[in-house]
């Protein structure tokens, strides 16, 4: 367990080691980057070749940023001058991570409930209209929902503020349009999931046994379908971390997502970088908790590791 | 004792016994047959042709430039006109809280817009009809890209195995790892953006999927004992992947295909959003809902059509896909029979 | 049968996942002979390491060390040409007929596969001729040629298998476990092709199974096997009428006697295999001329004296 954990990390550091360097290299040559940009004043590049060392061997600048990503310096802002992004960054990654897990704690529970729902009434009126829903959620972009949401029940209908995220009730609207699209997601992974453990040899079984349906759903199908839906925390984050730097730019939420989209727009490279390590890291920690976790519930997967 | 034989007992053994009676189906003809009894992805199959067939034949009728040109002098008369069918339909006369805008701006009478008109007077009709072709081409060709890179990739791992598998697996692994966004912006930003780059980059994100999904299937059909039997006979790798392993794990590729196809429409709209995808003028499902987001309260119509169009063709894609891979494998479960 | 080794197999090693814990040892310093013209039997239980053999015969797997001789060439070292006349000259029947045909080929296609490969057909025509002879050889309708797979019973596509088999007109032929997916009638006619196909093509088979009383019937040697290692290597009557080794007597007395008088008093004879474990040295000594088993230099003497 120990030696799969640190295998893991081993490559988690990797990872984000390749895309420090595919940003740095980016740094390099983009024009009208930190490095190269005609606007920038005398003193500005003279600052900026200090900090990153101009002067020196590209290694040695690759390795200045290294050592400066791993303290979380990625420098300064382009368009807020002196802003240190790393400090933009740290204010404004809590309220995102509000809103990613409260998508997620709406969104899976129920998303487990339903697929393990429509699994028990395969193939019945209810589990067809639940699949057309979920299949409808899954079509529907997060960022779209969030601007219907918005039209519906902010402006046509005033019950929600229509943006910001200073209340319970104004994080309704963004949390909705992220969680429903983690509903469908889950719904139908969990319904596939338990499909298949209702069809096998053991369930079989359990009813040949005699026991009722619930006991049987409860006691083996659940838990079996339960593991798998723990490996889906890597690739529901990776969704979050796209749909909330929408969801948070319609509904202008502070969050790190709404920094990240208008610095796209600004061409805010240092806070791009930034961003984008910052999201390789929370996406990599994501992925390694969801195997954790997974290893933990499943016993099959403790002794050989998970190749 | 090489002369004695079984002697089969009850039937002879003629060749007549070794007729087959039942008419020949082959697995397409066999799949096909299912899938026209589920009414809701022929549905989809048909709404998927029919979309298609009048975005191509809308071709020669209506150019890109035609959707995005307006005439800057006009601009008051034409902007932003709710959509007006020309018949005695509510909420389709051209009315905007009760004011009838086609004739506050003087629009010459006769002249409606079926689907209204933009901040800058264009035909939504229009930009829509050429937004889903862009979108459409877009989906289709990057995820042709995936079907290509994800099946010779996965072939060729699973086929391969030992230490050249892992370490393409190594690759695959970390490559997932990066989160989508991140990928899409470090690269549009390299390349610019534009409908190549938004091509390039749901491509480099979305073969993963199926070269996992390819390498599975590979790994079970390559220990086939008909694939043992095609090297026993001397044929080469790649003919064996040809002509044995693709067309066996065909039904997968196509099913993984329409499932990708909507994924990418979804992509190019948040690429679009994010400002990385489609650039104005050009119009694409996911542009025009951009270009409408600030104007949601005033005019939501105009990202009310587009996200209709979008939604109801990523779903048409998914229901075929699905109802497809019931009709391929009946025992998957899903709905079907 | 003639006195010409076909196939010569030395000292033959091949371990799964060698070095790791979970290493198997699936042939563990085989050494065989096969003659040509003979039908060389190999029996034992699932597991023994008798497929594997087979496989790597036809250079599907890489042994860790030994050699293996067809026609006096070393088949491990073939290359490009050499391997193509060989892989035209040695062919495999396989077990499970479900999955040893292709479901989206036609039959013909099937069969036709090798000839395609080889390039032995002039044009079309032939191809379709040579498939018709085929499936006339295999006592298969022809007119189903254009038919595909699923559509036929498993006796019918094992001689599907056996087609495509014979349509390079190989010398050689490993036959693993051919029969043992089929149903006992069903058996009997593959069996009964097989031998016929035998004689009239002039072919020498090495036939896999782990039912003795199958391979007693069809073959003229028998190698008994067990734990990746042969123990027992002789003619059919000897091995079947005068087994030495222990587990040999055990698989003998295992075989079910269709008499329900004699059936019942048939004492199956338990196996002990821990001599095969004790560490000692052993290797194959020739106990009656042509009865070779595996032994220490005492274990012989003691079987030779009886």
């Amino acid at each position: 367990m120990a030696k799969y954990i640190l295998k893991r990390i081993l490559m988690m550091v990797l990872t984000v080691f390749i895309v420090t360097a595919l940003t740095f290299v980016m740094m390099q040559w983009m024009p009208g980057s930190p490095f190269n940009n005609p606007k920038l004043s005398a003193s500005q590049i003279a600052q900026l070749s200090k900090q990153y060392g101009l002067s020196k061997p590209i290694w040695q600048q690759f390795l200045n940023y290294l050592v400066n990503a791993a303290h979380f310096n990625f420098g300064t802002s382009y368009i807020n001058t002196g802003q240190s992004v790393s400090l933009m960054i740290s204010q404004r990654l809590p309220v995102s991570m509000e809103l990613g897990i409260q998508a997620l704690i709406l969104g899976v529970p129920l998303g487990m409930y339903i697929g393990t729902y429509q699994a028990m009434r395969k193939n019945t009126a209810r589990d067809y209209s639940l699949s057309i829903i979920t299949l409808f959620f899954t079509a529907l972009p997060d960022f779209l929902l969030g601007m219907l949401l918005m039209l519906f029940f902010a402006i046509d209908m005033p019950i929600f503020p229509i943006t910001g995220w200073n209340s319970w009730m104004s994080s309704v609207l963004p949390t909705l349009a992220l969680g429903m699209g983690v509903i469908a997601f889950v719904a139908r992974f969990t319904r596939s999931q338990t499909l298949e453990t209702l069809d096998s040899d053991q369930i079989q079984l359990a009813y040949a046994k005699g026991l009722d349906e619930g006991q049987v759903i409860m006691k083996h199908a659940v838990r079996n379908s339960l593991i798998p839906v723990l490996t889906l925390l890597g690739p529901l984050t990776a969704g979050l971390l796209t749909g909330s730097a929408l969801i948070e730019t319609i509904f202008s939420i502070p969050g790190i997502g709404n920094q990240f989209v208008s610095s796209i727009s600004s061409k805010d490279y240092p806070v791009i970088m930034g961003t984008t390590i910052v999201y390789t890291i929370l996406l990599q920690v994501m992925i390694l908790l969801g195997d954790i976790a997974t290893a933990i519930a499943d016993p099959r997967i403790r002794l050989g590791g998970k190749d | 004792m090489a002369e004695k034989t079984f002697q089969v007992v009850g039937i002879e053994s003629s060749s007549d016994n070794e007729k087959i009676q039942k008419p020949s189906l082959t697995f397409w003809q066999d799949a096909w047959r299912r899938l026209k009894l589920n009414k809701v992805a022929v549905v989809s199959m048909w709404f998927l042709i029919a979309i298609s067939v009048f975005t191509i034949v809308m071709v020669p009728f209506l150019s890109q430039q035609q959707a995005n040109k307006f005439n800057p002098n006009e601009i008051a008369t034409y902007k932003d006109l709710p959509p007006k069918s020309g018949l005695p339909i509510p909420g389709w006369e051209g009315k905007h809280d009760g004011d009838d805008l086609y004739s506050d701006q003087n629009v010459p009478a006769g002249k409606n817009f079926i689907l209204g008109t933009d901040d800058t007077g264009r035909s939504v009709a229009k930009r829509v009809i050429v937004g889903i072709r862009i979108s459409l081409t877009i989906a289709i060709v990057a995820s042709l890209g995936d079907l290509i890179i994800g099946v010779s990739f996965g072939v060729f791992s699973a086929w391969k195995g030992g230490w050249i598998d892992l370490i393409l697996q190594r690759f695959i692994e970390i490559l997932s790892s990066v989160p989508f966004i991140v990928i899409v912006t470090l690269f549009t930003l390299l390349l610019g953006a534009g409908i190549w780059s938004v091509i390039i980059s749901l491509i480099l994100t979305g073969w993963i999927n199926m070269a996992r999904q390819i390498r599975a299937q590979t790994l079970s059909v390559k220990e086939q004992d008909y694939v043992l039997a095609a090297t026993v006979l001397g044929e080469r790798p790649l003919k064996i992947a040809m002509k044995h392993i693709i067309p066996n794990i065909s039904s997968t590729i196509i099913v993984q295909l329409m499932m990708t196809i909507p994924q990418a429409i979804t992509s190019e709209a948040i690429l679009s959003a994010l400002g990385l995808g489609v650039q104005p003028p050009t119009s694409s499902l996911g542009s025009m809902i951009n270009d409408a987001r600030d104007e949601i309260q005033y005019y939501p119509y105009l990202v009310l059509i587009p996200g209709t169009f979008l939604v109801l063709i990523s779903l048409a894609f998914y229901l075929f896909g699905d109802g497809l891979r019931d009709a391929f494998d009946p025992k998957s479960g899903d709905s079907g029979d | 049968m003639t006195d010409k080794k076909l196939l010569e197999v030395k000292n033959l090693n091949l371990a799964f996942n060698p070095g790791n814990a979970n290493e198997v040892k699936a042939i563990d310093n085989v050494s065989f002979d096969i003659y040509e013209g003979e039908v060389f039997g190999l029996v034992g239980e699932s597991g023994s390491g008798k497929t594997t053999i087979g496989r790597t015969i036809l250079k599907l797997y890489e042994p860790q060390s030994g050699e293996i001789h067809f026609e006096g060439k070393d088949v491990l070292k073939m290359k490009s040409v050499e391997l193509r006349s060989f892989r035209k000259d040695a062919q495999m029947i396989f077990q499970d007929p479900q999955a040893s045909l292709n479901g989206r080929m036609k039959v013909k296609d099937i069969i036709a596969e090798g000839i395609d490969i080889h390039h032995l057909a002039k044009n079309k025509e032939d191809r379709d001729n040579q498939v018709e002879h085929l499936l006339e050889l295999v006592g298969l309708n022809k007119d189903h040629s254009s038919r595909y797979p699923y559509e036929f019973s498993g006796g019918q596509r094992q001689r599907i298998g056996i087609a495509r088999a014979l349509a390079v007109r190989p010398k050689f032929i490993i036959a693993d476990e051919p029969i043992s997916a089929l149903d006992v009638s069903i058996q009997a006619q593959v069996v009964n092709l097989m031998k016929q196909l035998q004689k009239q093509e002039k072919l020498t088979y090495l036939f896999i199974a782990h039912d003795l009383s199958m391979v007693k019937y069809i073959s003229d040697r028998i190698g008994v096997m067990h734990w990746g290692k042969i123990l027992e290597i002789g003619t059919s009557d000897e091995v079947y009428g005068n087994p030495i080794h222990p587990y040999t007597k055990s698989l003998l007395s295992a075989i079910p006697i269709p008499d329900p008088q004699e059936e019942l008093s048939r004492k199956p004879i338990e196996y002990d295999p821990t001599s095969e474990t004790d560490g000692k040295k052993r290797e194959m000594h020739e106990i009656t001329p042509g009865h070779f088993v595996f032994s220490t230099d005492e274990e012989a003497a003691e079987f030779a004296r009886g």
